[in-house]
């Protein structure tokens, strides 16, 4: 059953709107990243959840109960904050028993469960500090830990690791999860950041435009993306505008190369299709005597060491293709070495495109 | 590499020049105030028992220092919740208000005075009468620029949205958050506007004068009109008495904790 909805939500600012109508449904317990760029409204319908802003249209409903209206104090909603958000006139130990205090419980519970909770973050050492005496990883976990405190019905987390550097976002984001777990709390997540959103959440829900483009497990959105925009979004992703030809064998065509895909099986003859690739299905080897079937005949273009990968991106005709390849495999394909790129006829994904309309691109390929 | 040991020696010639151009008017002030009321002749402190021992430097002094008093505390029960809320909820009105806020600094104090004779004239006594209710009201507006510029200031400097919503998440009310939250986050900005405006209404002259109310300003004009040593010696000791009683501010405004009250982070 679910314990948090967000029902047929609305909410327009001025002549945009921020958000038209989504819904979002979360088990007890679950924790879902609400994924998408600048501007999706990711954080809109985080801040109604919380109560800082009202929506137009629809309702939250949290436990069967309907909070639409309920002013934030009253929500028992716990929230970590992109803004470093910590009271900089207490220490982390009053920061976490703030909550506390506003609901009136005894000294010794409070000292007891402020202690609980900064073993739980690993800052027990840090409660006499003051919010500028702690690093920003150090103010964050405070924070989770304040945001704890008052066992929230449900806990509200707006991208609180995008001011932190890269290694302590993944710790701290290991963190949260580990006790999200522990806790067993229904949590909300607001992210850009697809890995982050992929590695710790049990559903992510990508928005655009103010609407849920697709929600499902990470793993469900990495290998079936349902829309153009989240096949761009999750992830790197090869896309081939192409018509089947014939969709009995799963034939299609992009750029005069003829492709064979399990996925096009069953599709309308001369349908507009997006074939989608990942970078590591993409087979590349050597060129000896020009394109076989299934493949795209190029050059290696640029070579990007990414550690136990390197991505090549290589030039076809004007199709621009990216492949990612073991560091040691990638040695033998330098730049400027003529290869082949088969496409994998069952690793590759298909989503239709509106007969009428480009559909795409929305992100260039060279900024993933 | 040759490291600098401390500052240049031009630094401490012109901090010397900066410390003779306030010294020297006080030190001259104190000399003259030594001298003997009848003889003109040095040195005696006649003009500084002269003053103690006089009525009015009492009375007036307390009731200057209850009007600073008075007007410290409606400026910043009047002002501080409502720049919370500009800040907060309407930002957009922001320059309005800062623009109103220069208006006592562009109109004189005696057109002031006159309209506010004007408007106040048919009110009851008990505040056209007397000091703690027409002045009182005169020096809050006479006193708006100095609050509303530190106060803003000090919201400026802190991340009022987040705060506040850090705060309302945990289960604060409206009011606890301001008294909780907010104000000692913007402490100093409060205490740089109680000095201010206590070195306004300690100092101001012009309304007290044609509203014919008694104050401090107004004994030591009178004194200063009429005997020349004891006007040197209540120069000095008022200038002394001021910083006591910022120092006083101060210590009672003064916090515990370390905080810095800034608040980082993006938005």
């Amino acid at each position: 059953m679910a314990y948090l909805e967000l029902q047929n939500l609305h909410r327009d600012f001025g002549t945009v709107k921020a958000l038209n109508g989504i819904d979002i449904s979360l088990g007890e317990g679950e924790f879902l990243s609400l994924l998408g760029p600048s501007g999706c409204g990711k954080t809109t319908a985080l801040r109604l959840v919380a109560g800082f802003d009202r929506p137009d249209q629809g309702r939250i409903v949290v436990d069967g109960k309907d909070v639409t209206t309920i002013s934030p104090n009253k929500r028992d909603m716990g929230m970590v904050f992109q803004a470093y958000s910590l009271f900089p006139n207490m220490t982390a130990r009053q920061n976490v028993e703030f909550g506390l205090k506003i609901r009136g419980r005894d000294k010794a519970d409070r000292r007891n469960r402020v202690a609980e909770l900064l073993d739980l973050v690993g800052l027990e050492h840090a409660a006499d500090r003051y919010p500028h005496q702690l690093s920003g990883g150090m103010q964050q976990r405070v924070a989770l830990a304040r945001g704890l405190a008052i066992e929230p019905r449900v806990l509200l987390l707006d991208e609180p690791l995008s001011a932190l550097d890269a290694k302590v976002r993944v710790q701290l984001r290991e963190e949260i999860r580990r006790i999200q777990l522990e806790l067993g709390i229904t949590t909300l997540y607001v992210t850009h950041d697809q890995e982050e959103a992929l590695a710790i959440s049990d559903h992510v829900a990508v928005m655009y435009g103010g609407v849920i483009e697709q929600m499902g497990t990470p793993a469900e959105m990495y290998t079936s993306p349902a829309t153009p925009f989240v096949a761009e979004f999750i992830g790197t992703m090869n896309r081939l505008e192409a018509i089947v030809l014939d969709g009995a064998e799963g034939d299609v065509e992009h750029s005069g190369t003829r492709l064979r895909v399990a996925a096009a099986r069953g599709r309308r003859n001369g349908e507009r299709v997006l074939v989608l690739i990942r970078p590591e299905a993409l087979e590349l080897e050597a060129a000896t005597n020009g394109a076989s079937a299934n493949s795209f005949a190029g050059e290696v273009l640029t070579q990007t060491f990414l550690g136990p990968v390197t991505r090549l991106k290589v030039t076809s005709n004007g199709t621009s293709l990216i492949a990612d390849l073991s560091t040691a495999r990638a040695a033998a394909l330098p730049v400027g070495a003529r290869v082949v790129a088969k496409v994998p006829s069952e690793g590759a994904k298909l989503i239709s495109l509106p007969d009428d309309g480009p559909g795409l691109p929305v992100l260039d390929l060279d900024d993933q | 590499m040759r490291l600098r040991r401390g500052p240049a020696l031009s630094s401490y010639f012109w901090l010397g020049v900066g410390a003779l151009y306030f010294i020297v008017p006080l030190f001259a002030t104190f000399l003259f105030s030594l001298n003997k009321n009848s003889t003109g002749k040095c040195c005696t402190l006649d003009s500084y028992s002269w003053v103690i021992h006089n009525g009015d430097f009492w009375h007036t002094l307390r009731v200057s220092l209850l009007l600073a008093v008075e007007t410290i505390v409606i400026s910043l029960l009047l002002f501080v919740p409502t720049i919370y809320w500009v800040h907060l909820k309407v930002p957009r009105l922001r320059p309005v208000i800062a623009f109103l806020a220069l208006i006592p600094f562009v109109v004189p104090p005696i057109i002031m005075v006159v309209g506010l004779l004007k408007v106040y004239k048919g009110t009851p006594d008990w505040f056209y009468a007397k000091p703690w209710g027409f002045l009182a009201a005169a020096y809050v507006i006479l006193a708006f620029p100095y609050t509303f510029f530190s106060l803003d200031a000090g919201f400026r400097a802190i991340d009022v949205h987040t705060l506040t919503e850090a705060s309302q998440s945990l289960g604060a009310s409206w009011p606890t958050t301001l008294l909780k939250v907010i104000l000692p986050n913007i402490r100093a900005a409060a205490l740089s506007a109680a000095f201010l405006t206590l070195a306004v209404v300690l100092g101001e002259f012009t309304i007290a004068n044609l509203a014919a109310f008694h104050t401090f300003p107004i004994f030591l004009q009178y004194v200063n009109e009429t005997q020349a040593y004891p006007a040197a010696a209540l120069t000095l000791m008022s200038f002394g008495l001021t910083w006591l009683a910022m120092l006083s501010l101060l210590l009672v405004g003064r916090k515990r904790g370390g905080s810095r009250g800034v608040v980082g982070g993006a938005r």
